[in-house]
């Protein structure tokens, strides 16, 4: 089943430089109403007609949950990505007209927890600003720690340290200082939720370095979104729809497929949801799996592909779309 | 369009009936002459007009007894209604839900005016007129989740989504088919369906479980269950068994047509706002054998799927004792014709 | 005419050492030998950071408990009851850090009661590891009055405060750490089949 829930119209109110790299984007609904509700945590996808190529990206919500006037996103320039931070940057200002979808939430708040420890690396700070003003209405303890590469370079430094205080840590690339992770795994109270989100290297070695000690894996939490990945084209045959269609370089399986016409069922786009899992009826080559939902079983049968996310290299690949 | 609402009960002497039109619309569950379990879920988009699938939290005729019912059951057992202390934001989306579902859709009985976090709720059938503030639990009477659910039809279960699982933990469940949830709030997913025979051979919760984790906001989804009982008793709770039990040793052959009822549960998920979690109304409707045959397709398709029920879960059901007795019951209305697909009255 | 066999009791496992700062064991009768099997394949070094809570039961556990303490743990205790050796394990909890791990070994009812305390105090469910040693007699709990029954083998069992005969069910809650217990004769009064020892 996919997704049914209407998207929304939304008209861009603001554009606002935060640093050399990061714009800050204002939405509100281009039919004056409020926009949904969500929690802390959650993305929506943003899409983008780039000229011919039509992007579907995933932005983490920083505005609070309870402004429905308008959403807030903040995006960074990735220059070697796959152009959609570019046509933001470039393209979208005060006026703009943009179809987004549902707020969807892979990066929930655990509201058991009795504290949270929350680390952000560079414009992973974004799911958290969201997140903490639920976790102050609640009165929920919590604790930021927030690398960046400098002050100058670091969003929204000034302002977490003004709304929260002694309750945020901010260590800078740029002056030799880092997240004392170790240390912070060390001494936590029982009940202490974990959640990271940054470059895929920096939640690595949180989640290792917390494991190591002892952490259970309930307690630990990454955003899970992967863009994904580029690499060499290649041919997908769909056999239900009868059709051959081919993906480019940095054309993902599913925005090939979608560009063929044919339906294919989606949330995440980043390899985490499930939701566009499809059987592979034939391989003749190696699927490349880049997501992070299917079991190590699942890839070993041969049978299954992720096509947000994932891509081939081989012969032939039919699935059943 | 206002609704009459009904004085009737649940209970001892059992006044309870359906008029004609709440006959019609109810939501009858089979759509074949035989039935077996499947993940029967579909989108819960509005539904044709006089059904009870058309508006999106269905208030009927027996709202005002139903709730009158609820509260008895509440002060004699007060664990029917729980919410672990992480609940209570879900409570709040819950609490907005309901409130804009049953006054979008009855305005002759419920008005919801909000300014802000200043709300204003008047439920005239129950006779309430309550201002709060949203979010501020000292503001209102109960907290957000038992304070709404005490005045909308049918069980509600709150669902947390951690881990890869659905965790169930609040619930406010005075309607219950023979489950507790005392006993099982704080059970994940497979926990509390452990009981359910055959279904977890056939993958059934496995798949529905992952298509529960990924209901989005803004699509609900629905799904029908059944199960029958004696007398149109609410409560059939396993805190109660040993009370309502023995009823299903009264039916014989010739009371079967006013003891013995179809119970259905309209259930439907909805992804909650602020929360994240899922919210989980099980809406229980109730029809006589005697009020049922009034419609000759349902006669007919009920005989044929009680007669060739398996016997486990006729078990599960409880429906062995009298399941003969009911077989035997409706052949009388059964001529052995064609039945049309759906389930609509034809 | 109640179901019977259902899928939800809990699955037990086998001990086996995980990372972490501390460890806390918690064994009754048999699950010291749990400990001791998990001793013979774990890292030596876990051993100083572990306390370990024993009661011993029958006459066995008095061997047991000379071979536990020589482990060279932080702390050795014994305590005569599952009930005396709860507060222990409360108080260890108390100053608890995250990366603490916990291991239950012995009956199910210790290892219920255990975790309840446990889990009140914070402890996730997956960062508690239990091994079922010994009798596999049950707490029960009767639906009907709430009560719990203690130390139950026999299927059926009459429920201690509302005296009603309970059919006792394999579904199992975490929070109450017991069965459920069902009145198995309310459609037919007295009818209670023959009583049998399945939980010895």
């Amino acid at each position: 089943m996919s997704s049914a829930a209407p998207k929304i119209l939304v008209t861009t109110t603001e554009v606002t430089d935060v640093t050399p790299m990061i714009k800050r984007f204002r939405f509100a609904a281009a039919d004056g109403g409020p926009l949904p509700s969500f929690s802390g945590g959650a993305h929506v996808i943003v899409e983008m007609h780039d000229g011919s190529v039509l992007r579907r990206n995933p932005y983490s919500l920083m505005s609070p949950p309870s402004q429905t006037s308008s959403y807030t996103i903040s995006v960074r320039r990735d220059d070697a990505g796959r152009g959609g931070s570019r046509f933001l940057h470039r393209e979208v200002g005060p006026g703009s007209t943009l179809t987004i979808s549902r707020p969807v939430n892979l990066f929930p708040i655990d509201w058991r927890a009795r504290k949270h420890l929350l680390i952000a690396g560079g414009i992973g700070i974004t799911p958290f600003l969201a997140q903490m003003t639920q976790l102050l209405a609640a009165a929920t303890p919590f604790e930021l720690h927030y690398a960046v590469r400098s002050r100058e370079q670091g969003a929204y430094v000034d302002e977490l340290e003004e709304l929260y205080g002694d309750r945020v840590s901010v260590y800078c690339g740029d002056r030799g200082t880092r997240v004392p992770v170790d240390d912070l795994v060390a001494d936590q109270p029982l009940g202490t939720h974990l959640s990271v989100c940054g470059p895929t290297g920096m939640m690595e070695w949180v989640l290792s370095t917390a494991r190591a000690a002892g952490w259970p894996e309930h307690a630990l939490h990454h955003e899970r979104f992967l863009a994904p990945a580029s690499g060499k084209p290649y041919v997908v045959t769909l056999a239900l729809s009868k059709l051959s269609v081919p993906v480019s370089e940095q054309q993902s399986m599913l925005e090939a497929i979608e560009a063929a016409g044919v339906p294919a069922p989606y949330m995440c786009r980043g390899g985490a949801c499930g939701e566009c899992e499809t059987t592979v009826l034939a391989c003749d080559g190696t699927m490349l799996h880049n997501d992070v939902f299917l079991s190590a079983e699942e890839r070993a049968s041969g049978t299954k592909i992720m096509p947000c996310v994932s891509r081939f290299e081989g012969r032939s690949l039919v699935l059943q779309r | 369009m206002a609704i009459q609402f009904k004085d009737e009960t649940f209970r001892d002497d059992f006044t309870f009936s359906n008029s004609p039109a709440a006959i019609r619309r109810f939501p009858f569950p089979f759509h074949e002459d035989r039935y077996m379990y499947a993940v029967n879920i579909e989108p819960h988009a509005p539904g044709p007009a006089g059904t009870a699938y058309e508006h999106p939290i269905d208030v009927d005729e027996h709202y005002v007894a139903e709730m009158r019912d609820r509260a008895l059951v509440l002060a004699e057992d007060p664990l029917r209604c729980q919410s672990l202390p992480h609940m209570t934001l879900a409570g709040w989306d819950v609490l907005e839900l309901l409130m804009e579902a049953q006054a979008g859709s009855y305005p002759d009985h419920f008005t919801l005016e909000r300014d802000g976090d200043r709300w204003h709720w008047i439920n005239r059938p129950l006779g309430i007129d309550d201002t709060f503030t949203f979010g501020d639990h000292s503001t209102l009477l109960y907290g957000p989740m038992e304070y709404i659910t005490r005045q909308s039809q049918g069980d509600f279960v709150i669902v947390d989504q951690r881990d890869g699982q659905l965790w169930m933990d609040a619930g406010m469940v005075t309607t219950q088919a023979d489950w507790s949830l005392d006993f099982d709030i704080g059970m994940n997913f497979m926990e509390w369906h452990g009981p359910v025979p055959l279904a977890h051979e056939l993958g059934v919760f496995d798949r529905a479980l992952k298509f529960l984790l990924n209901i989005r906001q803004g699509a609900p989804v629905r799904r029908l269950n059944w199960t029958m009982t004696i007398h149109p008793r609410l409560d059939t709770s396993p805190e109660n068994y040993h009370r309502w039990g023995p009823d299903r040793t009264a039916v014989t052959p010739d009371t079967v047509g006013d003891l013995v009822h179809l119970r259905v549960e309209l259930q439907s998920f909805w992804r909650l706002p602020r929360s994240n979690a899922i919210v989980f109304p099980i809406r229980c409707y109730l029809i006589s054998m005697n009020e049922l045959v009034t419609i000759p397709k349902w006669a007919r398709r009920l005989h044929r799927v009680l007669d060739t029920l398996p016997q486990e879960l006729a078990d599960y059901k409880g429906l062995s004792r009298y399941r003969a007795d009911t077989v035997e019951w409706l052949s009388r209305f059964d001529d052995g014709a064609p039945t049309s697909p759906g389930f609509f009255p034809d | 005419m109640l179901v019977k066999g259902i899928k939800s009791r809990p699955v037990y496992a086998t001990l086996a050492a995980r990372p972490g700062r501390a460890h806390l064991f918690v064994a009754g009768g048999e699950g010291a030998a749990a400990i001791l099997d998990l001793a013979a394949i774990a890292p030596r070094s876990m051993w100083a950071d572990a306390r370990i809570v024993h009661v011993p039961g029958a006459s066995a556990g008095q061997e047991f408990g000379r071979q536990l303490a020589g482990l060279g743990v932080r702390s050795y205790d014994e305590r005569p009851t599952i009930t005396a050796a709860l507060p222990l394990l409360r108080d260890w909890l108390d100053g608890a850090r995250m990366g603490t791990q916990l291991y239950l070994a012995g009956t199910e009812v210790l290892i219920g009661r255990a975790m309840q305390v446990a889990l009140d105090a914070g402890v996730d469910h997956s960062a508690i590891q239990a091994e079922h040693r010994g009798s596999l007699a049950r707490r029960v709990q009767c639906v009907h009055c709430k009560g719990i029954t203690e130390d139950v083998r026999t299927q059926p069992v009459r429920c201690a405060s509302c005296g009603l005969m309970l059919l006792v069910r394999d579904h199992y809650s975490r929070r109450y750490g017991a069965f459920m217990g069902v009145n198995i004769d309310a459609e037919d009064p007295g009818d209670v089949p023959p009583i049998e020892e399945p939980f010895a």
